[in-house]
């Protein structure tokens, strides 16, 4: 019991620790609190403002005003609460994707890195072939084959197709770091390899892994409004590609009153990348201690 | 004499580079008893970091044997093995290298006693870690605590190096160059640290350096080692080392050493070397490996003939000429 609550103090001063180096980056305190707000509007959102139903011709393609913010789309529905509503697909997508494709990486990376010899050379040149594949062709043809309608099933092909260049630089972050001294003083203090792997070399590398992790992401979010915004990917509810897709084909090409219907689901994307990136900036200082001024 | 702590015997290793073989330690033959400091001197490249290591068990050897405490280190096993990896250390050159920047200085010496179980609960972890940063002079413990490695000084880091090195209640420590990156101001506090540790724990060291007058100082109750082109060229008590040097390297080597009195220096008789160029360990040159250089250079002997290290005079030299006289 007097473990737990040890730990459970230690967690709290960790995670107080974390949020003040957090907050000494003005850019990524904004990304950070940008990422929380996407997710959370885009999660909770569609409970408070639900998708309209139906159209409403007296309202189309109106600009921004009082009683629509964003403007309205070519049938005459709010634009805000079109991307409020669309936000779900594509963040879950985004972190999904991140998450396992970094998993492959870091795991294929770090395993070549360690066994070395002929094992490294045969998964090197495999994935140098896999990097030679131009991937969004690929990603097109794959989508219309497989048919693809849950996300999850679009998450791991997406991450299928992007990690074999984060793996590689995984692959050489971890052949250099143990060749450090510190390793070496790891193995003659006989710590075992659990301990050199997530104590001595991980750590080294979080803010590198964070950072790709983020960046998978930011690919991802491009990857799928493509597939969307080309059609491939069937889906039925609003998601910010298919309001690209659906402004470019019904509404923007003919009518320059429509460009909000276009720009609205564009800022949302822009927005959401502007603050994982910055938020990935201010990540490199809650990993790196000798990046944070004073402690 | 007790059974040495350390037996090095023959001890080769070759290096691969580019289809060619490179000797970096050519047949080391070696005893390193409990409590006691040998020094290996040498300049770069002559296999001393390479023979450290090897003996720390981080290098395998391509030939010949290592004994601890007379068993083959190769060939240890369970508690045998966890003996000898917890009881020889090293202290590396690199302070700026040694110590993971990721964690703080509390966390790089506790990490040690958690996973061998050396103390029993946080409280007792927090103490043995003060304790050692007390004991290698980093004081007050509470400063240093909760810094990161960039935060300190290279002397100070280096230290720190000491104190995780001590962790594990060693009997032999490796100091390889554990001084030369630091500055020459603190050079001297650091070797004391060293030297009380070693007498206050009985600790047998092995003090690798390219600077001979660093290793007269610190080994002057000791032995040194002169090694050039990774063989053992003379092995002497340090007193006898400095005041009879027989082998002619060591000779020129002692001979190179400024004096602090600048009157002696200007007077003092620097032996010349018949070539200054150190040869390539790509191509050692035949025979004694010092003969191109050699100021008694003896002649075909010397060109033909790899001199065995040999009993003279209370020390052991390998030279032809020593062994005639």
């Amino acid at each position: 019991m007097n473990a737990l609550l040890e730990t459970g103090a230690r967690t709290w001063r960790e995670t107080r620790k974390t949020f003040k180096i957090l907050s000494r980056n003005k850019m990524g305190l904004l990304g950070f609190i940008g990422v929380i707000v996407i997710v959370f509007l885009s999660f909770g959102g569609p409970f408070i403002w639900p998708p309209e139903t139906s159209a409403n011709i007296a309202d189309i393609n109106q600009g921004i005003s009082d009683r629509h913010w964003l403007g309205t789309d070519f049938q005459g529905q709010d634009n805000l609460r079109k991307v409020i509503n669309g936000g779900k697909d594509i963040v879950t997508i985004a972190f999904l994707t991140g998450i396992i494709a970094t998993l492959i990486a870091v795991t294929v990376g770090s395993f070549s890195a360690f066994i070395g010899g002929r094992v490294d050379s045969v998964l090197m040149e495999l994935v140098n072939i896999w990097l030679t594949i131009p991937k969004f062709p690929l990603l097109a043809v794959l989508a219309t084959v497989l048919k693809l309608n849950d996300i999850v099933t679009l998450s791991i092909l997406i991450a299928m197709l992007d990690w074999p260049g984060l793996s590689r630089q995984v692959r050489s972050q971890v052949l250099s770091l143990k060749r450090r001294d510190y390793i070496e003083a790891a193995t003659m203090l006989d710590l075992g390899a659990p301990h050199i792997v997530f104590r001595e070399i991980l750590p080294n590398m979080m803010s590198f892994i964070a950072i790709s992790m983020i960046f998978t992401m930011t690919h991802a979010i491009y990857q799928q409004t493509g597939l969307v915004f080309l059609g491939i990917v069937p889906y039925s509810s609003a998601n910010w590609g298919v309001m690209i897709s659906a402004a470019e084909r019904r509404a923007v090409l003919y009518n320059p009153q429509a460009t909000w219907s276009i720009l609205a689901p564009m800022g949302a994307i822009v927005l959401f990348q502007l603050a994982l990136v910055s938020f990935a900036r201010s990540l490199d200082e809650v990993f790196n201690p000798r990046l944070r001024t004073s402690v | 004499m007790a059974n040495p702590i350390i037996t090095l015997e023959h001890v080769t290793r070759t290096f691969r580079v580019k289809r060619e073989t490179i000797k970096a330690v050519d047949d080391v033959s070696l005893d390193i008893h409990e409590g006691e400091i040998v020094c290996l001197v040498g300049e770069s490249g002559c296999g001393k970091t390479t023979t450290g290591k090897m003996l720390a068990g981080v290098l395998p050897i391509s030939a010949g044997k290592i004994l601890y405490r007379g068993k083959d280190i190769a060939r240890l096993s369970g508690r045998d093995h966890k003996q000898f990896r917890l009881g020889v250390q090293m202290i590396h050159q690199d302070p700026y290298a040694s110590l993971n920047p990721a964690h703080t200085i509390a966390a790089i010496i506790a990490a040690p006693l958690q996973h061998h179980g050396l103390t029993r609960g946080e409280a007792q972890t927090q103490a043995r870690v003060r304790e050692l940063l007390a004991l290698v002079d980093l004081t007050p413990p509470d400063d240093f605590l909760e810094k990161f490695p960039h935060q300190l000084s290279g002397g100070q880091r280096q230290r720190v190096s000491i104190a995780r090195a001590l962790t594990v209640n060693p009997s032999f420590i490796v100091a390889d160059e554990a001084v030369s990156m630091v500055d020459v101001s603190i050079r001297i506090s650091l070797l004391n640290t060293l030297t009380k540790l070693k007498t206050a724990m009985g600790l047998g060291v092995l003090f690798i350096t390219h600077d001979l007058a660093l290793a007269k100082y610190f080994a002057w109750e000791g032995r040194v080692g002169v090694m050039y082109l990774g063989r053992l060229v003379e092995l002497a008590p340090a007193r006898q080392l400095v005041e009879q040097p027989q082998h002619p390297y060591t000779q020129v080597l002692l001979s190179a050493i400024p004096e602090a009195d600048p009157e002696i220096t200007r007077h003092k008789r620097r032996i010349e070397l018949r070539s200054m160029d150190v040869p390539s360990l790509l191509r050692l040159p035949t025979g004694c490996a010092f003969h191109p250089r050699c100021p008694q250079f003896l002649g075909a002997t010397c060109e033909r003939d790899v001199p065995e290290l040999l009993a003279a005079h209370g020390a052991r030299v390998a030279c032809h000429l020593v062994s005639r006289q």
